[in-house]
């Protein structure tokens, strides 16, 4: 039944990912009643939106339901006396259907295991189902499912028998092994779930529908996976769990469980512990992983919320407002387990409390409700079930970190804080930790022991460091920049494994980062949930709680300096002891000696941890003439693998002193392979010695450059885990969250354990030979100067690029003048294997025993370049003149050119009068939503939902404050000179069942465009664009790591992600195998440049090809590499003027260029005997591998992955064939349409009263659209089209709305409320007779308002995480908001009448906040690193007062009316929230108005800077 | 990296001249590098490039962002490190490379070039003025020999590079000092040859034993080379010019430009007490060829006072600009011109072939010739025949190959089709195992940053050969390989 494919070619199971919709239901009053499971399913079926079928409409990916076990329905079910409950236990068995055989034989497995364990077998029970309802997949794979009863026979109470269960059912999984699921087994809850869509459910399994079937409780999910393959056991919930998110440290969790195990020991499981372990079983999803370990730490004896508040802990790092107590719980158990990390909403359930706590982060929904019958309602959404406004009490939300729990035995809800204080007053953990723990700044410096040692540059020879390591990265990171270098364009230098210049280990390994199953963050603006902290030392029993326990050396941040080092290695402590393994090995040995090395590293490392220590030093100290250094990264993971496969790891942290590290990616490698710190103390030394010559100017001692370093490598550290959404280093230690490209199956299994490495590579031998290669040119003799290194920047004898100066000047050359022949000279040069060894390509070879084709048969090159685009560069990073050009090129060619983020100039919608176009086809949709309106969406022939980007995946964009001028800021609603910030992540899509809904969203606006999603090739992407195809887009990018940028840090550049020919191999693999290839085109891009590229793109599976650089350089970009400088001396990246009119660009020179690869990609088609492109799409068996593959080090690489063909039938697609189904027949707004016909015709008023429910989603979007294409970016005079609105209304409630409708809901609303809201005015209130108090209760859900431009929104009620996120321009008032309000806002005006939670402002550069702060709390939750807090002026009054009255009138808000009331009182609450910048534009403008002569004149440039700024309302 | 923006706000500013009628009055140097704080400022115009065109342009990869930017920074002492990693001779490059860097800076683009050139020069000459260029013999002898015949640019680099790398090298020079070109075809107006001396010197104290006035070939046999060294550098030159084979050729006063100059040199050196064989002085002269020694000997003919001064050229008159079809940015650009020599005065004519001289008592007197279309085939143009009075005609057309007799000979080393030795890249090893040629001799005539890279690269060759590895190394040999070539 687990019939997923085995890996194959590059796919792998194990890379699927899932989210969802989650609900609870709970009778307060514990009766047990079948109405629960009713309302459970009828919630359900309101989630169905967010749950997702395959390649077949009637097989979902999963469904199901959990509840407590129904006794009465039992007793008469089943044919046997069963006990009273709480005697018997219920297993529910998935057992394979068509094999009667190996059915009965786990039948008898499971009867002799019940017998052997000493319980009494009851008897089975056929669980009634209806074949008929699983779709054709799902039915394939169906178990016949049973129920086993087994009867109590021990002493002890109802624990001790969950326990005993517990043990029987690991027992017999154990043994059972892959065919056997038993999804639960307890005498207090059962399962009922399958691979079914949420209205299958109750009608597969009849019990559901039995009256007699009665539940207190009930949890339900809808599952979302990014791929089909069948599966009934994936399905939600798990025994005690289920889950919404994704966990992204699960490989470390898991390592890290594993390396737990032989010190756990329990009391209460006593012997039969060893039965139940390995506790993770195998092959499980991240969310089955989780509830395997919860499982276990509730039953060896702590409450489910503490093993709760163990596993995903709030955010108490940096938490100064919250209470001691709870500190120091969240304190003592980070010695017990690290978190684990990533967006989380988990409900749980054992029978009688039910609940769910979210992330640290809050990046899932959770919503709930109270009625007056004593119903709880808990779900993702808000609105799953319908009740009468009046029968409701209390409303509200999930927030970051917090638990909200329903404990049947007391019959109430049970707050988050009684919880907690309850939990952290057990045992005096506060004391326990403050005893137990040391910190490293709380230890005595020592006097470091003299190490005699050789010159620094001797030594920087040994280690392989460049003069760009000291030019470039040290400069910066310990110069007055105090952060790791800044790059621009892609990366485009030979990969490690087919390089000459030995780069060290590190770079064989690629970052992974989160992309759509779940969200990178922001440490930067959203540092508060961020910590460096890591800790060093044994780790006891987990079961257990004990003084002991607390006994962690404690280090602040990973990088430690000299002295900080030098107390850890000193330690002199009766729990602290440390010792050094010695990672040299003799040069004599050669080679070979790198494997005895590493085999006596590991032995020595088992021999102290016998001895006792707890902190091992892997030291490269001793190096030199004599001695080789093992790479650290080998030395760490090769220990650390070793000891976690020993069982011993837990007892001692890893400690790195090494000459080697010195870059942040080096660093993070390290750390994520297992170091709890490292001393880099030849970068240290290497800062000291620069500092001593004087080159680093600004720096004023060496200690200040080390700071520096620390600083900066602290960022970066942050920075990288932030990629992958993981919040704390504690959990990124040891997680190896990176895919390696070039290293060979037998170093990665001894080494580098479950690493992901799919094409081969070198072994332990070539690194080996690289080391002594260093070494000698270190030894005997010392070269003068460094190597020139040649990465960041071109140099001859240095690293190899594909971009250098013949490729350039041979392709500018060819479009200008040389025509045909010089282009062929440039792409010979490039597509030439023997130089061009750089790429994964350069190494494959088009088969030339193909059946040839005349060329004149072939598709003519006018056809083929309309499958090329351009990438997407945003006007402000580029001119717009150089933005044009390429628009007008891709036009004349009928290809695409792409926006970019940053919005489009409607002018450019006309076209020219020789009837060219400058509109962008591909109308870019990116995190920062900058100028994203209706009209700009109705505007485009395709919406790219910008996930990633390959030169910095994981990452958002920055646009620097001097390339925002006067016409970039309007185009970007902003305020020009004021930086821009793209956050990380879309702050509307933290899991695929969001992206889904913002697919759902831009069709609206857009009905007829179509809808592509970017991603960047990494392990798992193929997985990750299935669920971009379940997701209903039309279209998948897969973007090489290799792709440009204008600014990033150089460790994305070069570091994150791998290249696109894996990743599109791994993409088209995936699709084809999961049947979902036929809806969506593929494309790529990543270094695209000759027509060689573009034909071995389209064999390995992509309908279409993006280009970047290439066209730029075209244009006349000659690689400056300065792009985020505003100096690009050829007018293209920058905003200058006079270097703006050095811009030679003309279309002609794109023009021509992609004719020239259009015609070499004919000569391989008529080569390959292709008449047609699409034939040629994923035709693998063209390309071979190059039989001699002469580098010595690419021989170990294997391509066979990369070229495999799927396993399935030949009549499956392998190219899209067919459009996606429709998904907006069902949209409200096609009723709200028909009304408005009046309004939208002749301009005329009308009103329309329509219900609604949380399954219309979007309402306004596409009335939006439409009005955006009849009446422009000024659409209809305010309140022409009024809808109002009763219930509670889907997601992206009012999404785009455009000028002239105007929405008001009386109910409330969900997620995205207000999203992309372009002019329009809604209003949302609480339903009439409604019995709570709307200010206190939650009215809509978070990241409302997200990327507004303009327009109006009042809201009678409180709002959730980051409300008025990227907000630019809409008036707004609302009556309490979560944490990050207006993050990252740079324009409009946002009136807060109540409450605001953490980090309020971060990242906010424009508009104006006022907050009515009557408890003067407001200050220590504002993040005020760019805004200031004021007492608002006079003017300001008015405008507060005029909104307020209006807020008053559209939801007649008794908040607003006292507000008004007592207007002089409550005068001295207010707090003006401005941020600094948008403060000095204004005054700017103001003293620029102050001097000119005229009065008149100086009004209007105030006027036209403040409009600019906030585009003009209705 | 420069200063951020610093050539949107600088402007390139040349190297400092004499007046005209002073510097006709010697033969001292007249161009001289810009004061210290506007040098340092010409170095904020460089702009770091991702790809630094100009440092591919040059033939050596100087590590011209990096010497910029120290200068910019006032580092003096690094940027002569930078500069001497892969120039041995910058103060011969600094004053009379033609800097094809400069062509392809990427300012040149659609601004006025970085002034690499005048930065290079007053590197060096401040590290020689403050005594930062020492000897800098080897640390170990690898007990290996090497012999360099030839000390121009290429011979020069090779000796002193393989001496650096531990070898025992022997330079051989069969004319009476070491340089070569330098110190006999370039003349002292822009090179000064106690500089030429100063690093000759300078590789003797560090090791190099130099014999000059040792003709090879007949002094010393190939066979005898053979015996006495492991090695032989063949950087003897291309020492064949391109001969004018017309009526008159033989008259007195049509001469080789080079044995002009090379006389002109010694006389200026003071070897001939009372004027030389062949002057310009008071006469009428046409130098034939549009090239560098033609300037070379239109300024030298300058400083004798002569009635008039003619330069011919074959080709067409190239453009002012940059012509983008044929040679576009970063190639060395097709165009018209003018040197300092030009500045001087003269006549220069395009498309012009010389039919024959016409001489009264075995003197020569005109030049007869016509007007030709433009290559390659140079068709006569009817009617355009002229004649111009011509009392020294001197030959500036070229050189062929090396000299095939002698020492190329008794070696027996296989020439390749254009009569030079070939010793293909990377090795420069020549047909027969352990004789390697560099410079001139091998590529042909060209540029002397050519000739110094011949010298650096096949030292490396001659190195590599010597420990015995090959070039095309890897896995284990790599490791010597890497420490061979990071040298």
């Amino acid at each position: 039944m687990r019939k997923r494919p085995e890996a194959a070619g590059l796919y792998d199971p194990s890379f699927e990912h899932d989210n969802c919709g989650i609900g609870a239901v709970a009778d307060l009053t514990g009766a047990k009643k079948h109405e629960t499971v009713t309302r459970a399913l009828q919630v359900l079926d309101h989630l169905e939106h967010r749950g997702a079928s395959g390649a077949e409409i009637d097989t979902g990916d999963g469904a199901g339901l959990l509840c407590q076990v129904p006794d009465e329905f039992f007793r008469e079910a089943v044919d046997f006396e069963l006990p009273q409950l709480g005697e018997y236990a219920v297993g529910v068995l998935f057992l394979p259907r068509d094999d009667e055989s190996r059915r009965r034989e786990l039948e008898q497995l499971i009867e002799r295991t019940i017998e052997a364990e000493g319980q009494a077998l009851l008897g089975w029970r056929d669980v009634p189902v209806d074949h008929s309802v699983p779709g054709p997949s799902a039915s394939e794979v169906e178990p016949t499912i049973r129920q086993v009863f087994v009867g109590k026979q021990l002493e002890g109470d109802q624990d001790a028998f969950e326990r005993k269960v517990y043990v029987i059912r690991r027992v017999i999984e154990r043994e059972a092994g892959e065919d056997l699921a038993i999804p639960s087994f307890s005498s207090k809850t059962i399962v009922y779930k399958g691979m079914l869509t949420s209205p299958q459910l109750p009608r597969y399994y009849e019990d559901l529908g039995d009256e007699r079937f009665k539940t207190a409780v009930a949890l339900v999910h809808s599952r979302f996976s990014t791929n089909t393959f069948p599966s009934w056991e994936l399905a939600h919930p798990y025994r005690i769990i289920c889950h919404n998110g994704e966990i992204n440290t699960l490989r470390g969790n898991i390592n890290w469980m594993r390396a737990r195990e032989s010190t756990l020991a329990s009391d209460l499981f006593g012997d039969d512990l060893e039965k139940v372990i390995p506790a993770v079983r195998p092959g499980g999803s991240d969310s089955a992983t989780f509830d395997n370990v919860l499982e276990l730490l509730v039953l060896a004896g702590r409450s489910l919320p503490h093993s709760l508040m163990m596993m995903v802990p709030e955010a108490w790092e940096n938490h100064d407002s919250m209470p001691d107590y709870l500190r120091d719980f969240y304190a003592f158990h980070s010695c017990l387990m690290e978190p684990w990390d990533g967006p989380a909403s988990v409900a749980f359930c054992d029978g009688t409390l039910l609940g769910a706590t979210l992330d640290r982060n809050g990046l899932r929904p959770g919503r709930w409700q109270v009625t007056k019958d004593d119903f709880v309602v808990m779900a993702s959404e808000t609105g799953v079930l319908e009740y009468a406004p009046d029968q409701i009490v209390r409303k509200g939300r999930l927030a970051p970190g917090k638990i909200f729990m329903v404990d049947l035995d007391k019959g109430r809800v049970v707050e988050d804080e009684e919880i907690k204080y309850e939990i952290s007053h057990r045992q005096p953990y506060g004391d326990w930790f403050r005893e137990g723990s040391v910190h490293l700044d709380d230890l005595e410096e020592v006097a470091p022991e003299e190490v005699p040692a050789d010159p620094v540059v001797t030594r920087q020879l040994m280690f392989g460091y460049s003069q760009e390591d000291l030019r470039v990265t040290l400069r910066d990171m310990g110069g007055v920049t105090v952060a790791e270098p800044t790059g621009s364009m892609g990366n485009d230098f030979a990969l490690a494994v087919l390089s000459d210049k030995a780069p060290p280990l590190y770079g064989y390994f690629k970052q992974l980062f989160a992309q759509v199953t779940n969200p990178p963050i922001d440490p930067i603006r959203e540092r508060v949930v961020m910590s460096l902290e890591s800790a060093v030392g044994p780790q006891s029993n987990l079961f257990d709680t004990s003084p002991q326990h607390a006994h962690q050396l404690i280090i602040g941040q990973p990088l430690l300096r000299n002295f900080e080092f030098e107390k850890l290695k000193q330690v002199d402590h009766h729990v602290f002891s440390a010792d050094v393994l010695d990672a040299t090995w003799p040069v004599e040995e050669g080679p070979e000696g790198l494997q005895a090395a590493m085999e006596r590293l590991c032995r020595e490392s088992s021999e102290l941890i016998a001895k006792g220590d707890n902190i091992i030093i892997i030291s490269d100290r001793a190096a030199g003439a004599d001695r080789a250094p093992i790479p650290a990264l080998l030395a760490t993971a090769g220990v650390h693998h070793h000891l976690v496969r020993e069982g011993t790891r837990l007892q001692a942290g890893l400690v790195v002193e090494s000459g080697e590290p010195r870059e942040v990616h080096h660093i993070c490698t390290l750390i994520g392979y297992g170091a709890s710190a490292v001393n880099p103390y030849l970068a240290l030394e290497t800062l000291r010695d620069m500092f001593d010559n004087g080159l680093l100017p600004g720096i004023e001692s060496a200690d200040q450059a080390e700071q520096n370093y620390v600083t900066s490598m602290g960022k970066g550290v942050l920075k990288t885990i932030s990629k992958m959404g993981i919040s704390t280093v504690r959990s990124y230690a040891g997680a190896q969250i990176f895919e390696a490209v070039g290293l060979g199956k037998e170093l990665i299994d001894q080494y580098f354990t479950h690493t992901t490495s799919r094409i081969g590579g070198i072994g332990i031998d070539e690194l080996a030979i690289e080391a002594l290669a260093r070494h000698r040119r270190a030894y005997p003799e010392t070269a003068e100067r460094l190597p020139v290194g040649g990465v960041h920047q071109w140099r001859r004898f240095g690293e190899r690029h594909q971009w250098n100066p013949e490729t350039i000047a041979l392709v500018q050359h060819a479009v200008r003048h040389g025509g045909r022949e010089t282009y062929d000279e440039f792409s010979k040069r490039v597509n030439d294997e023997s130089r061009a060894r750089m790429t994964l390509r350069g190494l494959l070879k088009i088969k030339e025993d193909a059946k040839p084709v005349p060329i004149e048969e072939v598709e003519p090159a006018s056809e083929i370049v309309k499958r090329f685009s351009t990438g997407a560069m945003s006007l402000g990073s580029i001119s717009s003149i150089a933005h044009e050009t390429l628009a007008i090129a891709m036009n004349r060619l009928k290809g695409k050119s792409n926006t970019g983020e940053g919005g489009e100039d409607p002018r450019r919608y006309v076209l020219d009068p020789n009837g060219d176009s400058r509109r962008s086809a591909i109308k870019q949709v990116a995190s920062g939503r900058f100028g994203v309106t209706a009209h700009y969406l109705v505007n485009s022939d395709q919406m790219q939902i910008k996930i990633a980007q390959g030169a910095k995946p994981g990452e958002g964009g920055q646009l620097p404050g001097h390339k925002v001028d006067d016409y970039i800021g309007k185009i970007r609603h902003s305020t020009p000179g004021v930086g821009l910030i793209s956050p990380p992540p879309h702050h509307d899509i933290y899991s695929i069942e969001d992206l889904k809904q913002l697919i759902y969203d831009l069709r609206t606006a857009n009905p007829e465009g179509s809808v592509s999603v970017k991603l960047v090739a990494e392990v798992g992407v193929g997985t990750v664009a299935a669920g971009v195809a379940k997701a209903n887009s039309d279209h998948v990018v897969i973007a090489g790591h290799d792709g440009g940028t204008g600014a990033s840090p150089v460790s994305s550049i070069q570091s994150a992600g791998v290249p696109w020919e894996i990743g599109l191999a791994e993409t088209q693999q995936t699709l084809v195998l999961n049947k979902l290839r036929d809806r969506i085109i593929v494309q790529t891009d990543g270094q695209m440049k000759t027509g060689r590229d573009v034909v071995i793109a389209a064999l390995l599976g992509a309908e279409e090809m993006g280009f970047a650089t290439a066209p730029l350089i075209t244009m006349g970009c000659i690689m400056m590499r300065a792009c985020h400088l505003n100096t690009c001396p050829v007018g293209i990246a920058t905003q200058d003027r006079d270097l703006i009119k050095k811009f030679k660009g003309e279309p002609e020179h794109v023009v021509n260029f992609f004719f020239f690869v259009a015609e070499e990609v004919r000569r391989y088609m008529a080569q390959l005997g292709f008449t047609k492109f699409e034939d040629m799409i994923g035709r693998t068996d063209m390309l071979e591998a190059q039989e001699a593959i002469d580098h010595w080090k690419a021989r170990g690489v294997d391509l066979a992955h990369l070229l495999a063909q799927p396993d399935c039938p030949p009549e499956w697609p392998r190219r899209r064939v067919r459009p996606q189904d429709p998904v907006l027949d069902d949209h409200l707004d096609h009723e709200i349409i028909r009304q408005s016909q009046p309004a939208l015709e002749r301009g005329e008023r009308v009103h329309i009263e329509i219900d609604c429910q949380n399954k219309h989603r979007a309402i306004g979007g596409i009335l939006s659209g439409e009005i955006a294409r009849r009446y422009g970016e000024e659409g209809l005079p305010e309140d022409t089209i009024e809808v109002t609105l009763h219930g509670s209304a889907g997601q992206s409630f009012g999404a785009w709305l455009a000028s002239g409708v105007s929405l008001t809901l009386w109910g409330d609303a969900n997620d995205y409320t207000g999203k992309g809201m372009s002019g329009g005015v809604m209003a949302v209130r609480p339903p009439e007779g409604a019995a709570f108090v709307a200010e206190e209760n939650v009215i809509i859900g978070n990241t409302v308002l997200y990327g507004a431009t303009s327009g109006k929104a009042f809201f009678r009620g409180l709002a959730g995480e980051r409300f008025c996120v990227r907000n630019s321009g809409v008036h707004t008032v609302v009556e309490g908001v979560g944490d990050h309000g207006c993050e990252y806002m740079t324009g409009g005006r946002v009136i807060v009448l109540g409450p605001t939670g953490r980090n309020f402002a971060a990242g906010m550069s424009g508009g104006i906040a006022f907050v009515l702060d009557e408890e003067g709390v407001f200050p220590e939750r504002c993040n005020m690193e760019l805004v200031d807090l004021e007492e608002p002026t006079e003017a300001d009054f008015e405008e507060i007062r005029a909104l307020v009255m209006e807020h008053a009138a559209r939801t007649a808000s008794p908040v607003a009316e006292r507000a008004l009331a007592e207007w002089d009182k409550l005068s001295g609450s207010w707090v003006k929230v401005f941020p600094r910048d948008y403060k000095r534009v204004l005054r700017e403008a103001a003293e620029r108005a102050a001097m000119a002569q005229d009065g008149a004149m100086a009004a209007a440039v105030a006027g036209g800077i403040e409009e600019q700024a906030i585009p003009a309302q209705g | 990296m420069g200063e951020l923006g610093g050539f949107m706000k600088l402007h390139r500013v040349n190297g400092r001249k004499r007046p005209i009628p002073e510097r006709l009055g010697d033969f001292k140097e007249y161009i001289f590098p810009a004061e210290e704080p506007v040098l340092r400022e010409q170095g904020a115009r460089c702009m770091d490039c991702g790809i630094p065109f100009c440092h591919n342009g040059c033939p050596l990869g100087n590590l011209i962002p990096d010497w910029n930017d120290l200068v910019y920074r006032d580092r003096w002492p690094e940027a002569i490190r930078a500069l001497h990693a892969t120039n041995n001779f910058p103060e011969f490059t600094g004053r009379i490379c033609p800097a094809p860097c400069e062509a392809s800076c990427v300012l040149d683009i659609n601004d006025d070039a970085v002034t690499i050139k005048q930065i290079e020069q007053s590197i060096i000459d401040r590290a020689w003025e403050q005594g930062w260029v020492l000897p800098e013999p080897p640390a170990t002898r690898s007990g290996k020999t090497v012999a360099v015949i030839g000390s121009g640019p290429a011979g020069l680099a090779a000796a002193q590079e393989l001496n650096r790398f531990g070898h025992t090298v022997t330079l051989l020079e069969r004319n009476t000092h070491a340089g070569g070109l330098l110190r006999f075809g370039v003349p002292d107006f822009k090179l000064e040859k106690w500089i030429v001396q100063r690093r000759v010197d300078q590789m003797v104290e560090e090791g190099v034993e130099l014999r000059c006035g040792v003709n090879v070939g007949e002094d010393i046999t190939g066979d005898e080379l053979r015996d006495q060294f492991d090695a032989v550098v063949l950087a003897i030159g291309s020492t064949i010019p391109r001969d004018l084979p017309v009526p008159g050729r033989e008259l007195e006063g049509v001469h080789f430009a080079m044995d002009y100059l090379e006389m002109r040199n010694r006389w200026v050196a003071g070897e001939y007490q009372d004027g030389t064989p062949i002057t310009a002085a008071g006469k009428h002269v046409v130098i034939i060829g549009g090239g560098d020694t033609g300037a070379d000997c239109l300024g030298n003919s300058h400083r004798e006072s002569p009635k008039s001064v003619t330069q011919l050229e074959l080709l067409p008159q190239p453009p002012d600009t940059r012509p983008e079809d044929l040679t576009p940015w970063p190639q060395w650009p097709l165009i018209m011109r003018t040197s300092g020599a030009h500045e001087e005065g003269g006549e220069r004519d395009f498309s012009v072939m010389t039919t024959h001289f016409e001489g009264e008592d075995g003197k020569v007197k005109r030049l007869h010739g016509h007007r030709v279309g433009p290559p390659p085939s140079f068709e006569k143009i009817e009617g355009s025949e002229f004649s111009i009075d011509c009392d020294l005609a001197l030959l500036a057309m070229g050189f062929l190959h090396p000299q095939p007799d002698g020492v190329v000979e008794q070696l027996g080393v296989a020439l390749d089709g254009r009569g030079n030795v070939d010793a293909p890249e990377p090795d420069y090893m020549s047909s027969v195992p352990g004789v390697f040629a560099a410079g001139d001799a091998r590529r042909g005539q060209s540029l002397i940053v050519w000739g110094i890279n011949e010298g650096r690269q096949c030292a490396r060759g001659v190195d590599r050969w010597l420990h015995g590895i090959g070039h095309e190394a890897e896995g284990a040999d790599l490791v010597d390989l890497l420490a061979a070539t990071n040298r």
